[in-house]
């Protein structure tokens, strides 16, 4: 956790406000989507550039209240309620970014930016290179991702990979209060356009994060549990079963290695790979279909950087090949959870057949 | 390019082509668009002997609609439009000789050899391209215009669209938002009666492009886009439309392409009387009658313009050759702002 600047000075207010500062920080327990909140209007209030647009995001305070109160803070000019049109605003964010602004758009869900990827493909992630240099379009795409229960499958569907596929475009999906706030903040922050998927199923999650400023660099996975016997890389959401399963794993005597990717695009492949040197298996889980996902992309490069360190070949805990279904049980069979990131593990320690 | 200096109250002569134009502004226009014909022609021979590739949409029969616009705007208004763009940045005064480098793919191309033919820049003159996806730069206009509202800025941006472009459902979701929110933005259609070869005819049932703001209230004009003068009127009124806050403004520009969409279409979807038809009503041609008619001009000079114009795109095709190819490791530049961006190279 971030520390706070004393500013040289040490007198007893000041050292009785560093120790209270730091007893209030880490006792600090907020919602997910308060964490999204609190990063998007700090930014706000630091720089005038930035402002919000996307559906229901101001008199309704957020289809899933991630902006609320902030249209009484920064008024109808920056947070501004759209028509259900993701291809036009997502363009209008685009061609404001080109003219100097720094827009960040939300998405009721990704699903629906789907209408609206010709602007992110074919003009966001293109316009530096296009323009020789010259207009660039730092926006920062945001709303929840994946499947959330009984949607079905047009709203339930997980992005990374899509998007990770383009160059021009920066991926990233936090899986706990804490990292949203700080990897936000660097997402607003960044000169480049960023796409930022956070889930419906996340919005309510609590964890402590501190008052004031601490950035999450993009590009920089963390490692939330050490361990020595299998390294287990995921993101977002499903990183709670994976946490699940590490639990379930060490009373069997099994050290996971539990590797949250936080950003996929830069991959910070260097952190897999260290680990997978030390415990030479490795399980990839992810909230989305096997092929041409992040998890092929991760297999590909630990087989090409790694593969002498390997004493397993490398397993995935995929969502199903099939589109999501509605009903609960054909759900349960399709997505990825604790029992079957236990049996991976097990597997590539040849503990099971 | 500020308005008030277009119109002249002098020349009422008699025996004088009746007009509310200055000279100056005659020959200005004159010249920009010699230059930008004489310039696509060139680009349509260095085409053909494949002095390079990609595509190549010409402007040609078109150029009334930039002449009439650059002395119709004010100094740091926004121009944005689609592929067809070789012509903008050299009427808006961009160095000729840096788009032939980019059609060349040349490091000292208006985006250095990355954008090619489609993707034509200018950032000191507010050009936000050259865009290659039909309607993908109509919202990107609304943007710019956004931007300059939201920094309460009273540039007005020009988005440039062809009427293949009006089919696309980004422009309604645009117009909309622009009505909505009272964009300074002026949707400039250059009607050529032409999506690729399909006639405006066959693809819907509304063939008066200024109707298709109807539905969202937003004002509309039809002009005759092969004359400087009705171009030039209709710009001006539209910017100050735009410029007091009223919202944004459709201008139909009703004009012409006399080569094919792009080097690989023969027309064949059109006839050869159309054509000649429009060929009639040229806008160089139509200049230049009022020039000689106000003996602005003599014959000699118009060769000397001429021969000026012909030196100037030769030069441009020489900087073009001579300029280097972009270097291997230029590849991996310009694609993000960050510098280290660790590329996955297999």
């Amino acid at each position: 956790m971030r520390s706070v600047s004393l500013h040289g000075m040490l007198c007893a207010e000041c050292i009785i406000y560093y120790f209270c500062a730091h007893i209030f920080q880490a006792m600090r327990v907020i919602q997910f989507r308060e964490a999204i909140c609190e990063a998007m209007s700090e930014e706000m209030r630091r720089d005038d550039r930035i402002f919000l647009m996307g559906e229901e995001v101001a008199e309704y305070n957020g289809a899933y209240k991630a902006s609320k109160g902030m249209l009484d803070e920064f008024g109808p000019e920056r947070v501004i309620d759209t028509p259900i049109a993701e291809l036009g605003f997502s363009g209008i964010a685009v061609g404001a970014a080109m003219n100097g602004l720094r827009p960040i758009v939300e998405y009721m869900t990704w699903n629906f930016a789907v209408l609206a990827s010709d602007q992110i493909i074919n003009h966001a992630a293109k316009m530096l290179q296009m323009s020789g240099g010259k207009y660039g379009a730092p926006v920062v795409f945001r709303g929840p991702n994946g499947q959330a229960g009984q949607l079905s499958a047009t709203h339930s569907q997980a992005f990374e990979s899509f998007y990770a596929h383009v160059p021009g475009l920066k991926v990233m999906t936090p899986s706990n209060p804490y990292d949203a706030k700080g990897m936000l903040k660097a997402a607003i922050r960044d000169d480049d356009p960023v796409l930022f998927m956070e889930s419906e199923k996340m919005y309510g999650d609590k964890g402590e994060v501190p008052e004031g400023e601490y950035i999450i660099p993009i590009g920089v996975a963390d490692v939330p549990r050490k361990g020595s016997d299998v390294t287990i890389v995921s993101f977002g959401k499903v990183m709670k079963a994976v946490h699940e399963a590490a639990e379930e794993l060490a009373k069997e005597g099994i050290e996971a290695e539990v590797i949250d990717l936080r950003t996929i695009r830069p991959m910070d492949i260097d952190t897999i790979i260290k680990s997978v040197k030390k415990t030479h298996r490795l399980v990839v889980v992810e909230e989305s279909w096997p092929v041409a996902s992040v998890a092929s992309e991760i297999s590909h490069r630990v087989q090409l950087h790694a593969f002498d360190y390997l004493d397993a070949p490398v397993r995935r805990v995929m969502q199903a090949d099939t589109p999501l279904p509605f009903a609960v049980p054909l759900i349960d069979e399709a997505i990825p959870n604790a029992a079957r990131i236990v049996k991976a593990a097990k597997e590539v320690s040849y503990l099971v057949k | 390019m500020a308005t008030k200096t277009a119109k002249n109250t002098k020349s009422k002569s008699s025996d004088k082509e009746k007009t509310s134009f200055s000279k100056d502004t005659y020959l200005k226009w004159y010249e920009s668009m010699l230059l930008m014909r004489r310039f696509e022609e060139k680009c349509g021979q260095l085409y053909i002997q494949q002095k390079f590739g990609g595509f190549c949409h010409l402007y040609i029969g078109q150029e009334a609609l930039l002449a009439g616009m650059v002395s119709a705007m004010a100094k740091d208004d926004r121009v944005i439009t689609a592929y067809r763009d070789h012509a903008h940045p050299i009427a808006l005064g961009t160095d000729p000789k840096y788009v032939m480098a980019e059609l060349y793919g040349k490091t000292t191309g208006t985006s250095k050899g990355k954008g090619g033919s489609m993707h034509m820049f200018d950032k000191e003159r507010n050009l936000f391209g050259g865009h290659g996806i039909v309607g993908g730069q109509i919202p990107l206009g609304a943007g710019i215009a956004f931007a300059d509202k939201y920094r309460g800025e009273k540039h007005v941006t020009y988005c440039f669209m062809g009427d293949g472009a009006v089919r696309q459902g980004s422009l309604h979701e645009t117009f909309n938002m622009a009505m909505v929110w009272k964009l300074p933005v002026v949707f400039v259609i250059e009607n050529n009666n032409y999506a690729m070869g399909t006639s405006v005819k066959r693809t819907s049932n509304v063939h008066d492009l200024s109707k298709i703001g109807l539905s969202y209230e937003m004002p509309s004009k039809g002009v005759n886009g092969m004359k400087c003068e009705d171009v030039h009127e209709a710009f001006a009124e539209a910017a100050e439309h735009c410029r007091s806050g009223k919202g944004p403004y459709l201008l139909e520009m009703r004009t012409y392409r006399y080569k094919g969409h792009s080097m690989s279409d023969p027309a064949k979807y059109r006839t050869k009387e159309e054509v000649e038809n429009y060929k009639q009503q040229d806008p160089i041609t139509l200049t230049r009658e009022t020039i000689e008619k106000n003996k602005w001009m003599d014959e000699e000079a118009f060769k000397e313009m001429d021969k000026k114009i012909k030196k100037q795109v030769e030069e441009c095709v020489k900087f073009a050759e001579e300029s280097p190819d972009p270097k291997p490791e230029e590849l991996y530049e310009d694609v993000y702002y960050q510098d280290d961006y660790p590329y996955v190279k297999a």
